[in-house]
């Protein structure tokens, strides 16, 4: 029997019964759509914890000052006051400490800003040009201050975009800050609300400008330090170099009684790393769970319409179609099912992932490798289970065939 | 003189081993010429089925020889049978077995589906026409009555223009007057020079035969026509 006519009498096998052809490309038709779109959400959901973590700066550290004991009584971290400009030169000296890659000192306090046409009460930190590497910032107009200005105390300011739009404040105006006049020669590009503060509320300033006017006390001591590794990579080994400094620096020989902490956000990246692995986990079993079902239920219909077709299988023989012709007839009636409900199925998971961010505000992304997956194994589930029972069947004896009920 | 279309000499078909071996055929010969009318009558289990499969090339004898219009059967594989059994026999089954999807002139093409064939629906079209069903091609199965499908069943077993027609119990299932008509038309195909193998247990639908063989117990005797 030619191909082509073989091809034809698939067809007609398959128009020969509506129904369960219609049954079994919905079987597939699901199991596809649903791996599509699950696999999609989850996808969309781990990019976005991703590009979240991405802005902490996985690759930043925060020194700051350990705890003071007095009487007895051990204070609050951040309490004593260790940290001093001595130890941000030790860790800007690139011999001792290789893999950081930028150092910035930090010292806080609160203030109001007033403009020509408003004021407003924000966070005020001083700092050195390595302010912007170590907080992973960025401009959207202007400059930063450079290590000059630091020098020489200039009357300098970068704002964050909603100080800037409180105070109406662009580059070039000016706003007083505690009463002095300070120029506006950059804006913080927006990053978003991250953690417990409004990273976008605050001004900077050079940090011997701040200890002059805003926060005092002595233009030694500092309240934090900023590092930034040189990779996400080295993040390991710039806090081991950075805690060996200042162990040393600091004459304690027992690293437990150290009078400061390092912490870094690529110890929250691990744990939301984590959390998006278990989230993509538990999406693609989801997604699996809903392909076996699939493919169970196709599986289902294709056993039962080769055993129904039995007779159909003996009479063919009888009539003298060889084992041969009737495993082709059966391959073709399967692999066109396969594919018109893996076609429609990914159909389905296209427009899934359009219209569920519209309906239901969850973002989808969709990538080839689940949609390949789910075709090939939807199509290989309808395929062996369509072809297997029947090519069983052609080998049984014709009247046996034809006498099964 | 008629060639030769069947050659059975001692042929048995035995099933199982041991103890519980039948010998469904047991040494049976058997010559049918072309343009016989032969029935094969006997009761369920004389083997009479097993003969027919024997016969219908749907099956493999045990023991003996069985040449078809010259081939021999006996050693010849799957593929080898389902070719003789598309060019050489037109079978008639007591259940039709026609498929209920189809429309009947899709039914009568279906074996030649299996060979090389031209004009296809021509040919299961003139089928129809000899069994006087043209008007009732576009049918399925269940639109049309018990003796139409048997009738639509000896179209499909014509068309291929076979050597023999082996019709198993073709009226077992029909009341008597589509029997009688079925029967009509094994007696017309016979007429026009067809060669029939009937298989009954009913001696009132042997008796349509030219011949009667009797079959009891796996063994065979001739008995002449009534």
């Amino acid at each position: 029997m030619s191909l082509l006519r073989t091809f034809d009498t698939g067809m007609r096998g398959l128009l020969g019964h509506r129904l369960r052809s219609i049954l079994t490309t919905l079987g597939i038709l699901f199991g596809v759509a649903a791996v599509i779109c699950t696999v999609g959400i989850g996808t969309a959901s781990a990019d976005s914890v991703n590009s979240r973590i991405a802005s902490l700066g996985t690759n930043l550290l925060t020194i700051s000052p350990g705890s003071t004991t007095s009487f007895g009584v051990r204070g609050g971290s951040g309490s004593a006051n260790t940290l001093t400009m001595q130890d941000v030169t030790g860790l800007e000296d690139k011999a001792d400490v290789p893999d950081v890659a930028a150092v910035a000192p930090v010292v806080e306090g609160t203030a109001t800003l007033v403009s020509t046409s408003s004021n407003w009460s924000t966070t005020v930190q001083g700092s050195t040009p390595g302010w912007l590497m170590t907080n992973a910032r960025t401009l959207s107009d202007g400059v930063f201050f450079t290590q000059a200005q630091v020098n020489e105390h200039a009357q300098v300011v970068v704002l964050g975009q909603t100080t800037a739009e409180e105070l109406g404040a662009t580059v070039g105006s000016q706003v007083s800050i505690s009463g002095a006049p300070f120029d506006v020669i950059g804006l913080l590009t927006a990053s978003g609300s991250t953690g417990f503060t409004n990273s976008d509320d605050l001004a900077v300033v050079p940090i011997t400008t701040a200890q002059d006017q805003i926060t005092g006390g002595s233009p030694d001591s500092v309240q934090r330090i900023l590092l930034s590794a040189t990779s996400t990579a080295t993040i390991g080994s710039a806090y081991l170099e950075a805690d060996q400094l200042l162990l040393q620096t600091h004459h304690i020989t027992n690293s437990a009684s150290a009078d400061f902490n390092i912490t870094s956000a690529s110890t929250l990246a691990s744990t939301a790393a984590s959390v998006t692995t278990t989230l993509t986990i538990l999406l693609a079993s989801v997604a699996a769970i809903s392909l076996l079902v699939g493919g169970i239920g196709v599986m289902n219909i294709m056993l039962v319409s080769v055993t129904e077709r039995t007779q159909e299988i003996g009479l063919r023989k009888a009539l003298g179609a060889t084992p041969r012709d009737l495993l082709r007839q059966f391959l073709i009636e399967a692999a066109t099912l396969s594919f018109v409900g893996g076609v429609l199925g990914v159909g389905a998971g296209l427009l899934a992932g359009v219209l569920v961010p519209r309906l239901a505000n969850i973002a989808v992304t969709i990538t080839p490798t689940p949609v390949i997956i789910a075709v090939a194994v939807a199509a290989g589930v309808g395929l062996i289970f369509g072809v297997y029972p029947a090519a069983r069947a052609a080998r049984l004896a014709p009247i046996a065939a034809l006498r099964a009920e | 003189m008629a060639a030769d279309i069947i050659r059975l000499v001692d042929v048995s078909k035995v099933y199982g081993d041991g103890d519980a071996t039948v010998r469904a055929v047991d040494d049976v010969s058997l010559l049918v010429k072309e343009g016989d009318f032969l029935a094969v009558m006997g009761p369920s289990g004389s083997g009479k089925s097993t003969l027919m499969h024997i016969l219908g090339c749907l099956d493999v004898p045990t023991s003996g020889e069985y040449l078809f219009a010259g081939e021999d059967v006996a050693s010849m594989n799957e593929r080898e049978l389902a070719s003789i059994r598309n060019r050489r026999i037109g079978f008639v089954f007591q259940q039709f077995h026609l498929l209920p999807s189809m429309s009947a002139w899709r039914n009568v093409e279906l074996p030649l589906l299996y060979r090389a064939a031209r004009d296809r629906k021509q040919t299961a079209m003139n089928a129809l026409a000899q069994v006087g069903l043209s008007g009732r091609v576009q049918h399925r199965p269940n639109q049309l009555s018990g003796g139409q499908q048997q009738r639509v069943a000896i179209a499909r077993a014509l068309v291929t223009d076979p050597t023999m027609i082996l019709a198993d119990e073709p009226t077992g299932n029909l009341d008597s007057r589509a029997s009688r008509e079925v029967l009509d038309i094994l007696t017309g195909l016979h007429k026009s020079g067809h060669t029939i193998v009937l298989i009954t247990h009913d001696p009132n639908v042997a008796s349509v035969a030219e011949r009667v063989v009797e079959m009891a117990d796996g063994h065979l005797k001739d008995r002449v026509a009534a």
